[in-house]
C-alpha cells in the first residue's frame, strides 16, 4: 500500500497529466455521439425504413472489438495511425451506435396520449419533439449515456498499446517493470474516473426532469 | 494502404505455419470458448437461483456494473504480474488471461439471466405453479424457456467481451489475432496490424451471427412472437426491445412493471 501511494507522489505530475487526458478522450465521445445520435434516433423512431438499416449498423459496429477498431478507423479516413484522434472517433462510433437504439426507444417510449394532448394544444412537430418528447425521453437517454460514459473510460485504456497518453500508459509501465503499484494507481483511476461521470450524468439528468424529484417526495 | 491489407490477408505464407491465420483462429476461438463455457457453468445456475428466489439480486446488479468500469488491459496485466511467479510452464501467461476472461464474461450472463427470470410475468408463474407444478419444474420447463432470449443475448455480450479482451491478451504474450495487431506495431508493419485487426473484426461478426442462429434455433417461437404477438416473458410493453443493458439502468422500469403487476 506505502509503495503504492510512493509512487502516486514520484510520479504525480505525470499521472495528473494522463488523468486529464483520459478524461477528454472518453468525455469527448460522449458529447459528440449524443450530439450524432440524437437526429439519428428521432429519424429511427419516425421512418420505420430508416429504422432497420440504422439498428442493424449500430449493432454492427458495436460487434467490432475496440483494439480492432483503433487500428482500422485511420486506414477508414486516412489519419496517422498513432493519432489520438483515431480513438476519439472510435469510441463516437461506440457511443452512437449505443445512443441510436436509446434515443430511438426512448422517443418511441412517450406515451400516445401525451403526444396527442401536445398536437391539440398547437405544438408543431418541432416543438413537440423538444418541448414534450425530448424531455420525457431524458430518463432513458440517461441510462444510455451513463453505460457509454463508464464503458468509455475502460476502453480508453486499450489504446494505451498504440501509445495514446492516458491512464493505460500505467498499465503498459507497470507490465515493463514488472511492478503492481502503477497497474493499481491506474485502475483506481478509471475507477474514480468512470464514478464522476456516472455522477455528472446522474446529476445533469435529475436537473432536466424537475418533476420527478417532485414526485418522488409525494 | 487498403491494397495492401488485402495483399497481406491473399500472401500465401501467412496461410500457414505457427503464426499462420489458421493457427492463431484456433488460439483465439480456443481462449474464447473456454472462457464463455466456463463462466456459463457458473453464471448459469447462480442467475437461475437469483432470478428464481429474487434474493442477491441488489449486490449482483451493483457488482456487474461497477466491473464495466474496470479496464480490461490494466486487470489481465495486474492478473499476469501477480499469478506468473507461481505458474510454470506453457500456462504461465494462458492461465492469468483466462481467469480474467472468465472474470469478464461471468457479469453479462449472470445479470440477464437472473433478469430473464425475474421478467416473466407473475400471472404465467403462477398458471404454472396452479397446474401443479414444483418449483423446480417451473423454472425448468417455464422460467428458463421464457428466459433464454435474454439469457442468450448475454451470452453474446459475454463471447464478444473474450474475443475482444483475448486480443489485449496478445500484449501479454498470449497467441490469437491479437498477435498480428501487437507485432505488427512492434515491428512498424501496418498492414500487419490492420489485417490483424480486419480477422478480429470478422471474427467477432461471424461469433455473433453463429449465436443469433443458435437464439433462432432455441428460442419457443411462442416466446419470441415470430407467431404474432409474443405471449409470455415480453415484458411492459413499453420497454419491450429495448436494449437490456440500457434496461438496467432505467428507474422507470421498476414502476412501469409494479403498474403493471398490481
Amino acid at each position: 500500500m506505502s509503495a503504492t501511494l510512493d509512487y502516486l507522489v514520484r510520479h504525480r505530475g505525470e499521472i495528473l497529466g494522463w488523468f486529464g487526458w483520459h478524461a477528454w478522450l472518453s468525455a469527448v465521445p460522449v458529447a459528440i455521439g449524443l450530439a450524432l445520435a440524437l437526429p439519428l434516433g428521432w429519424w429511427a423512431r419516425r421512418s420505420r425504413y430508416a429504422r432497420t438499416p440504422l439498428i442493424a449498423a449500430a449493432g454492427v459496429l458495436y460487434t467490432i472489438p475496440s483494439l480492432a477498431l483503433f487500428v482500422l478507423l485511420p486506414v477508414v479516413l486516412g489519419t496517422r495511425i498513432l493519432d489520438p484522434v483515431n480513438v476519439i472517433a472510435a469510441l463516437t462510433v461506440y457511443t452512437v451506435a449505443l445512443l441510436v437504439r436509446v434515443v430511438a426507444d426512448g422517443l418511441a417510449a412517450v406515451p400516445d396520449d401525451v403526444e396527442q394532448s401536445a398536437t391539440a394544444m398547437g405544438y408543431g412537430s418541432l416543438q413537440r419533439l423538444l418541448a414534450v418528447e425530448l424531455p420525457i425521453a431524458v430518463p432513458v437517454i440517461v441510462a444510455g449515456l451513463r453505460v457509454a460514459a463508464v464503458s468509455n473510460v475502460s476502453l480508453v485504456s486499450v489504446s494505451a498499446l498504440l501509445g495514446v497518453p492516458q491512464l493505460g500508459q500505467l498499465f503498459t509501465n507497470g507490465f515493463q517493470l514488472f511492478r503492481t503499484e502503477p497497474i493499481v494507481l491506474g485502475i483506481l483511476g478509471c475507477l474514480l474516473l468512470a464514478a464522476i461521470f456516472d455522477g455528472l450524468i446522474v446529476l445533469a439528468g435529475r436537473l432536466l426532469t424537475p418533476w420527478r424529484s417532485a414526485a418522488r417526495v409525494t | 494502404m487498403i491494397g495492401d491489407v488485402v495483399g497481406w490477408l491473399t500472401d500465401p505464407a501467412h496461410w500457414s505455419g505457427v503464426d499462420g491465420i489458421p493457427t492463431h483462429l484456433f488460439e483465439h476461438v480456443w481462449y474464447s470458448l473456454l472462457a464463455v463455457v466456463v463462466a456459463a457453468a457458473i453464471a448459469l445456475p447462480l442467475g437461475l437461483l437469483i432470478g428464481h428466489t429474487g434474493r442477491g439480486t441488489f449486490v449482483v446488479a451493483g457488482l456487474a456494473n461497477g466491473l464495466r468500469a474496470l479496464p480490461t488491459l490494466g486487470l489481465l496485466i495486474l492478473f499476469v504480474i501477480l499469478l506468473s511467479p507461481h505458474i510454470t510452464g506453457t500456462l504461465v501467461y494462458l492461465l492469468p488471461s483466462e481467469i480474467v476472461l472468465v472474470l469478464l464474461a461471468v457479469p453479462p450472463i449472470l445479470t440477464s439471466t437472473y433478469a430473464g427470470v425475474q421478467n416473466v410475468p407473475p400471472a404465467v408463474r403462477d398458471a404454472a405453479e396452479g397446474m401443479g407444478m414444483t418449483g423446480f419444474r417451473v423454472l425448468t420447463r417455464v422460467e428458463l424457456p421464457c428466459a433464454l432470449p435474454l439469457l442468450l443475448s448475454g451470452v453474446r455480450a459475454a463471447t464478444l467481451q473474450c474475443i475482444a479482451t483475448a486480443t489485449v491478451a496478445a500484449y501479454v504474450s498470449l497467441g490469437g489475432f491479437g498477435r498480428y495487431v501487437v507485432d505488427g506495431l512492434a515491428q512498424r508493419d501496418f498492414p500487419q496490424m490492420a489485417a490483424g485487426a480486419v480477422l478480429v473484426a470478422g471474427l467477432a461478426l461471424v461469433a455473433d451471427a453463429l449465436l443469433v442462429l443458435l437464439e433462432r434455433l432455441t428460442v419457443s417461437p411462442g416466446v419470441s412472437g415470430r407467431f404474432g404477438e409474443p405471449a409470455g416473458a415480453g415484458g411492459s410493453g413499453r420497454v419491450r426491445g429495448m436494449s437490456r443493458m440500457v434496461q438496467r439502468f432505467l428507474p422507470l422500469r421498476t414502476n412501469l412493471s409494479r403498474q403493471e403487476t398490481s
